[in-house]
């Protein structure tokens, strides 16, 4: 009894290593073959991969389970069953990040020369022209949202750990929480609806898209400042305090120094966030041909702005808009992921050890 | 932290560097393609106008832009392209010296008060952008199909729905028909190229089309909506069976109908969409500064295609400032011009106006005090 | 003895530093009162002024098909995007051995660095076209389930792209966070369980799921969170129209709310901008909503994590 009890169980023996490599091949396999029948004798021309991954991994999961189950015992399988659902997952996920980084990449190269970061696009109509003034429009806004949110993030971080308690604190820190989740058109809504009242219907300024940007960018700011002043040990507060520092100068000399890579690592995220964010420009920034210096003045291009509008409004040679609006993308990426490894760079190297 | 600084310093250099301008906005201005100069020697002018409006005739104001700036440097126009309503609320508040539109002015409009202009005048109009509407497809291996207002107002309407419909097939007869749906392609955003369509729609075949001319397409007619020309004409190119209408000048491979007038079935060419403009009656009740033009969709005058977009250039016939009408009479000039309407139509693809209606403007234009 | 304590030396540069922080603090709660009230004002002219044509029915007639939109989008991205979540998640936690967890997890970061505009040109110019030969064979052979019912696009800009683009933009921060609450799963309690004969899946089952149950509600919120404001990939792949319609393979599908306002702004004159803007406050409260209650699960859980 005790016999049966364990083969149905606990199984017998476990599978032999190369069966499950094996079965997965061999029913891909299967399913593919299966569907160059299907094109060949029926109507469809093209083989589609979609049926095939999907009934190929069904087919292996099955099979797989079957004999596990037969062999191994019912937990084994369920086991093994598990382990090829999450692996699955896995592999979805990241099929899109291939086919992104693909497409960007062999599209953006077309136009990925020197004339696309040496012009603007001021009286050219058809090929030709570049993202020149795009770049410093960005460059321009990010850098006055960053001028703006930085003082104030590092502030309110400060204000939540070194001084906050009681009601207000909670409530600062429960709407930080909130305000990262605001939606980026709704910050471009905001600036919009506050220059409105100064400048009439139809304000177009490079600031306000500043202040849309800092609007998403605060959050950021203050909760990896908070979490980086956080980690700076009590005893280095305590002696200070001890020496006679006022709490001020603590802040100022002791802490802050401390946690400075960590802010910076903070701050660059926050600038790798909202440097691609195309709606609230959209909206308050506007989009325009020409180089614009003056924030204060008139409208600026920004780079999302410019991949979205070369994708939307293509002139009569439509695949010279499409490069641009592709070459576009591919520079934004590159941006955000410099931004995003400088990040992890300076928390590696400048992070204080221990 | 000496090479956080370091490396800041080193960006901060590097943006100013990259600051420097961009290549093609050097002083001396050299179109890139497209733009010729106006051969006429001009006086010399200095001064900014801003006008805003349809966003229509943007890629057209480009062109002139950059035609007009070349000829005189000292001169810089802006135009927004805003929207017509806005573009013509803006002129009535006095922000801009003309404005582009793609409706000519409604008479209560007309009541209002002009700020830019001399009390108690009012402001002239005529049309200046002509964009013939093409019907386009995509069947493989059809390159043009005939079709009378009801069919299309039918497809566009979800009635017919299959391409082998008898409909179709009675006025095509040496074309094989597909046994493949109609997709039909709207736009999704408010424009005035839905508005003109649905015009020639209701005026064609009021019965089908029950719904006039709207800018907002109705639901209950179902199809794909897309954002902008560039959106109808992906959205055609990407599927199999469709059909849409957008902007001529951007049909580019694509099947274009040609639909009846009178008796003969007209393609899109640029003098067509001239000549109906031509053979329109104009407003009842308007100045003779003002050309305001009701499209004549049910023309039967012969080569004259009915599906065109009018937009119109506004302006005072009196300006407060005098400097400003010295620049609008100049910049309109240019406008109504043969070079302009050519170079305009070189890189946006609209029909340059015709010499008649250009006579007309003229006289409008010389005018401005 | 006295019983007068020395008063503390209040020099001036810790009162000007400490009401510097304190009105920086307060300023996060001002700027959101502020946004609110800005957005209010803006609004209220699209009720008191002239009718407008695109609302000629109403408020709320206009404003209801966006809204459903909005919520439909974001639970078709969300219920994709959950399952996903987690199996990534359990999979960087528990079956990848260390150095590739690592470098798997920056993979998936990745996916979040990508600025959306650069998701909705890819949706529409590769995805879609991809998808559209499975839309067909999905409305051929299921198309008796009612949401794949309908006349099936031609270009695959539907509503079931839309909601896979929006999985794929929420899945890197549900995972990271799921990750994390996984990752914080007491080890003796996975010790405990491997001991007794667990197999890897029954330790999951029994240690890791049920730890990780509200942070997996929680990332779950986040996710909804950032969907609902989810502006230009939706705004560049969708085909809409003013329609409540569950269907998810056809031509007719509603729009959302900021893809609604990113599409007409630009050339919207008078009160329609007012009108937009109204709408843009409905999108505003229904964010603020999920993300306090989201937040609200979280801080709530965070007594009894095992991180204490």
């Amino acid at each position: 009894m005790t016999a049966q009890l364990n083969s149905s169980f606990r199984g017998t023996q476990d599978l032999p290593k190369w069966l499950s490599p094996t079965l997965l091949v061999g029913f891909f396999l299967a399913s593919f073959g299966f569907q160059v029948l299907l094109a060949s004798g029926g109507e469809t021309a093209e083989i589609n991969f979609i049926p095939v991954a999907v009934f190929g991994l069904l087919g292996f999961s099955v099979a797989l389970y079957v004999i596990s189950r037969v062999i191994e015992g019912v937990r084994k399988a369920t086991d093994r069953l598990v382990t090829i659902m999450v692996s699955t997952a896995f592999s979805l996920a990241l099929i899109p990040l291939i086919s992104l980084a693909y497409t960007v990449v062999t599209k953006g190269v077309a136009r990925f020369d020197a004339e696309f970061f040496t012009f603007s696009m001021r009286n050219v109509v058809g090929g030709g022209g570049g993202a020149l003034h795009a770049i410093i429009g960005t460059i321009e806004i990010t850098g006055i949202a960053t001028l703006i949110s930085v003082p104030i993030g590092i502030m309110a971080a400060i204000y939540l750990v070194e001084y906050g308690r009681g009601t207000i604190a909670r409530l600062v820190t429960f709407f930080v929480d909130v305000m990262t989740g605001v939606p980026s058109i709704v910050a471009g809504l905001f600036a919009y609806a506050l220059f409105v009242i100064f400048f009439g219907p139809g304000v177009r300024m490079g600031l306000g898209g500043a202040i849309a940007l800092s609007l998403l960018m605060i959050p950021v700011v203050i909760r990896a400042t908070e979490e980086m002043l956080k980690i700076v040990p009590n005893e280095l507060r305590e002696a200070a305090y001890a020496l006679g520092v006022p709490k001020w100068l603590t802040v100022l000399k002791v802490v802050l120094p401390t946690s400075l890579a960590g802010i910076a690592t903070g701050i660059m995220i926050a600038i790798a966030r909202v440097i691609g964010e195309t709606a609230p420009l959209l909206l308050i920034a506007g989009f325009t041909a020409s180089m614009n210096y003056n924030p204060f003045d008139e409208r600026m291009m920004t780079l999302p702005v410019f991949v979205y509008t070369s994708y939307a409004n293509q002139g009569v040679d439509m695949q010279a808009y499409l490069d641009r609006a592709w070459a576009g993308a591919l520079t934004l990426m590159l941006i955000v992921m410099v931004l995003n490894l400088v990040a992890r760079l300076i928390s590696k190297y400048f992070s204080p050890k221990g | 932290m000496n090479n956080i600084l370091k490396l800041g310093a080193l960006a901060a250099v590097s943006t100013l560097v990259l600051a420097g301008c961009a290549a093609n906005e050097d002083v001396a201005e050299t179109p890139t393609s497209g733009a010729e100069t106006p051969t006429e020697a001009v006086v010399e002018l200095a001064g900014t106008l801003n006008g805003s409006g349809a966003s229509s005739m943007a890629a057209g104001q480009e062109a002139w832009i950059a035609g007009f700036q070349i000829a005189n440097p000292g001169v810089t126009v802006n135009y927004d392209p805003t929207g017509s309503g806005t573009g013509r609320a803006q002129f009535m508040t006095g922000a801009t010296s003309f404005t582009g539109s793609d409706s000519y002015w409604k008479d209560e409009e007309l009541l209002e008060a002009f700020p830019s202009c001399v009390a108690g005048t009012m402001p002239w109009e005529f049309p200046i952008w002509i964009s013939p509407i093409a019907v386009i497809f995509n069947l493989d291996g059809v390159s043009s199909l005939n079709m009378d207002g009801a069919t299309v107002a039918g497809i566009f309407a979800g009635e017919i729905t299959m391409w082998n419909d008898a409909a179709i097939a009675a006025v095509n007869p040496d074309v094989a028909l597909p046994d493949l749906a109609i997709t039909a392609v709207h736009r999704s955003d408010e424009s005035g190229t839905s508005k003109n369509f649905t015009d020639y729609l209701s005026a064609v075949a009021g019965d089908t089309w029950t719904v006039g001319a709207i800018e907002a397409w109705p639901a209950e007619f179902g199809g794909e909506g897309a954002q902008g020309t560039s959106g109808v004409v992906s959205a055609v190119t990407g599927g199999n069976g469709t059909i849409g209408y957008a902007d001529a000048s951007r049909a580019g491979d694509l099947g274009t109908v040609a639909v009846k007038v009178g008796t003969d079935y007209v393609s899109y060419s640029a003098e067509a969409a001239a000549a109906v403009v031509d053979a329109s009656p104009l407003v009842e009740g308007r100045e003779s500064y003002d050309l305001a033009t009701n499209i004549d969709r049910n023309t039967t005058a012969s080569g004259a295609y009915p599906i065109v977009l009018v937009s119109y250039l506004m302006g005072c016939n009196d300006y407060m400032d005098d400097a400003q009408a010295e620049l609008v009479r100049a910049w309109a000039s240019y406008l109504v011009s043969e070079e302009g309407q050519n170079a305009a139509a070189a890189t946006a693809g609209n029909a340059p106006i015709s010499a008649g209606l250009r006579a007309k403007a003229q006289v409008i234009i010389d005018a401005i005090k | 003895m006295t019983d007068i304590k020395p008063k503390a030396v209040r020099r001036l540069g810790d009162v000007v530093f400490a009401n510097l922080a304190f009105f920086a603090g307060v300023s996060i709660l001002a700027t959101l009162a502020t946004v609110a009230a800005f957005l209010f004002a803006q609004s209220v002219p699209a009720f008191t002024g002239p009718p407008i044509d695109a609302a000629s029915d109403g408020f709320l007639s206009y404003v209801i098909p966006f809204v459903f939109g909005t919520v439909y989008a974001s639970l078709i991205g969300l219920a994709i995007a959950t399952p996903l979540a987690v199996g990534i998640a359990l999979y960087i936690s528990h079956f990848a051995n260390r150095r590739f967890a690592q470098v798997l997890g920056y993979a998936v970061d990745l996916l979040a660095a990508i600025p959306s505009v650069v998701y909705g040109l890819w949706g529409i110019l590769v995805l879609a076209p991809f998808l559209s030969p499975t839309f067909n064979w999905l409305n051929e052979n299921l198309g008796w389930i009612p949401i794949f019912a309908g006349q099936v696009s031609a270009t695959g800009r539907t509503m079931l792209t839309v909601g896979i683009v929006l999985a794929i933009m929420v899945l890197p921060i549900m995972a990271a966070l799921i990750r994390e609450i996984f990752l914080q799963t007491p080890r003796l309690h996975e010790e405990a369980a491997l001991a007794l004969g667990a197999t890897r899946w029954e330790m999951i089952k029994m240690a890791v799921l049920p730890f990780g149950r509200p942070g997996i509600i929680s990332a779950a919120m986040l996710g909804l969170g950032r969907a609902l404001g989810e502006t230009m990939a939706v705004a560049m792949v969708l085909s809409p129209a003013a329609v409540v319609s569950f269907a998810v393979l056809t031509s007719t599908n509603s729009n959302t709310i900021a893809a609604n306002i990113a599409l007409q702004f630009p050339e919207a004159g008078g009160n329609y901008t007012n009108l937009l803007i109204a709408t843009g406050l409905v999108l505003f409260a229904i964010t603020m909503v999920v993300n306090m209650f989201a937040r609200w699960v979280i801080s709530r859980r965070a007594e009894f994590s095992g991180a204490n």
